[in-house]
């Protein structure tokens, strides 16, 4: 299953609240996220590392942020 | 790069660095157990440029000016500047101005909270509760999709609107510097008495500010985001900040003779305990309904977000009506209208809270 979450110019806690959301729902896949500060990116990151999904890359475009996220 | 004050360690290094540095502003001059209080040091600014008369609390603090700064000089260094605005801000400065008339009623933002703790203030415990049950409430409304909607990008100037501000309150300082025992100088009021006659030295106070800006950007201290992360997400990071705050700053409190325990004849502080509890349950909720506590609100203003900036200015303006409309509380206990607006900033949370939805 793969699912892309647009939390850009979201603020705290949503981006987080919106990408674990999707993990719950998912249970294993694929997941973008795409977020537009460091902050977010650093959020969703440890948000998701808590739940054991696996962050695969972080790609940086004009100061947004694509993450990269599976798991199974 | 590697960001270092975003891992455990860092959030910790920067709860230690300000619980050893407001101690240490009380013991340069700062009033009692108030060494750093973000929500009482914007209620001075709004006192010295005259939005409210209460001669006691009246000082431009530069240390607002420094978080605000320091924030914007971090986020330049590790281009993290991101210019923003438009996620509801008229909401966020009605959230700022509630925020403040609570925390003026309990007498202290999330921070001061913690370091009336630090300085054996037991009263500060009904407020720490009220904090947490606040943003425990916000949980609930982001849970059923409370948002307040997306920003946007924006010109870099539109960014920098707040620290410009801030460097133009510090230019009013230069040139209308204090006199000494007297209440005006130009168009700037300075307190003669009470709490806001009491500061540290301007530099050292700048410095602070400054130094706490650059680690506060760069970790993302927040002392709402530390409980609500534990209650929405069981994520304990952002709290290890605030422990870590409140253990230095009992240390630090303890080695400077700042320490006397107990309820009665504290510093800036009363002992009304269910308004204690109530004006930080007001003040939380629209911390939680606004993203971030006055002190992380004051960072994100410094790193281009004008959101952040605008719930600031929301602050500033509900101080004046704090004073002006007899809301804030003294030591002798609550002002005469505080409770009613207590109620008042409730129903508006509750508005907020229950209206505004993120579309499905």
């Amino acid at each position: 299953m793969e699912k892309t979450i647009d939390a850009r110019g979201l603020s705290c806690p949503q981006p987080v609240l919106d990408t674990l959301a999707a993990i719950a729902a998912m249970g294993s896949g694929k997941l973008t996220v795409l977020v537009d500060t460091e902050a977010s990116k650093e959020n969703v990151s440890r948000a998701v590392a808590a739940k054991g999904w696996r962050l695969d890359a972080v790609a940086e475009d004009g100061g947004e942020y694509r993450l990269d996220i599976s798991k199974g | 790069m590697k960001n270092f004050f975003s891992s455990k360690q860092g959030i910790i290094a920067v709860g230690l660095a300000i619980g050893v540095l407001a101690p240490l502003l009380q013991f340069w001059g700062n009033p009692g157990n108030m060494g750093i209080c973000v929500a009482c040091f914007e209620r001075d600014i709004a006192g010295s440029v005259g939005l409210h008369r209460a001669a006691v609390v009246q000082y431009m603090r530069p240390e607002i000016i420094g978080f605000v700064l320091g924030s914007l000089l971090a986020a330049l260094f590790a281009r993290d500047f991101r210019p923003r605005a438009g996620s509801a801000p008229i909401a966020r400065f009605i959230l700022g101005a509630f925020a403040m008339i609570g925390a003026l009623v309990f007498l202290g933002c999330p921070w001061r909270a913690v370091l009336r703790l630090a300085g054996g203030d037991l009263s500060a415990i009904f407020g720490i509760l009220g904090l947490v049950a606040g943003i425990w409430i916000g949980t609930i409304f982001f849970r059923k999709g409370y948002s307040l909607g997306r920003s946007q990008k924006t010109h870099a100037s539109v960014g920098l609107i707040m620290p410009l501000v801030m460097l133009g309150f510090f230019a009013l300082m230069l040139l209308y510097p204090q006199i000494q025992n007297e209440p005006q100088s130009g168009v700037l009021f300075y307190s003669v008495q009470g709490p806001g006659s009491m500061h540290a030295p301007l530099l050292a106070s700048l410095a602070v500010g400054l130094l706490v800006g650059v680690i506060a950007q760069r970790s993302r201290f927040c002392t709402m985001g530390a409980f609500r992360d534990v209650i929405l997400f069981r994520q304990s990071h952002l709290l290890l900040g605030v422990v870590a705050l409140f253990v230095a700053a009992v240390v630090v409190n303890a080695l400077l003779g700042q320490v006397k325990i107990g309820f009665e004849g504290q510093p800036v502080a009363h002992t009304q305990q269910v308004w204690n509890f109530a004006g930080m349950l007001l003040a939380g909720l629209c911390f939680a309904l606004a993203g971030g506590c006055p002190g992380r609100q004051l960072f994100l203003s410094g790193e281009g977000d004008g959101d952040a900036a605008v719930f600031v200015f929301g602050m500033i303006v509900g101080a004046g009506f704090a004073h002006n409309f007899g809301l804030a509380s003294s030591p002798q206990g609550v002002g005469p209208h505080g409770i009613a607006a207590v109620f008042v900033g409730l129903a508006v949370c509750l508005y907020f809270g229950l209206t505004m939805r993120a579309k499905a």
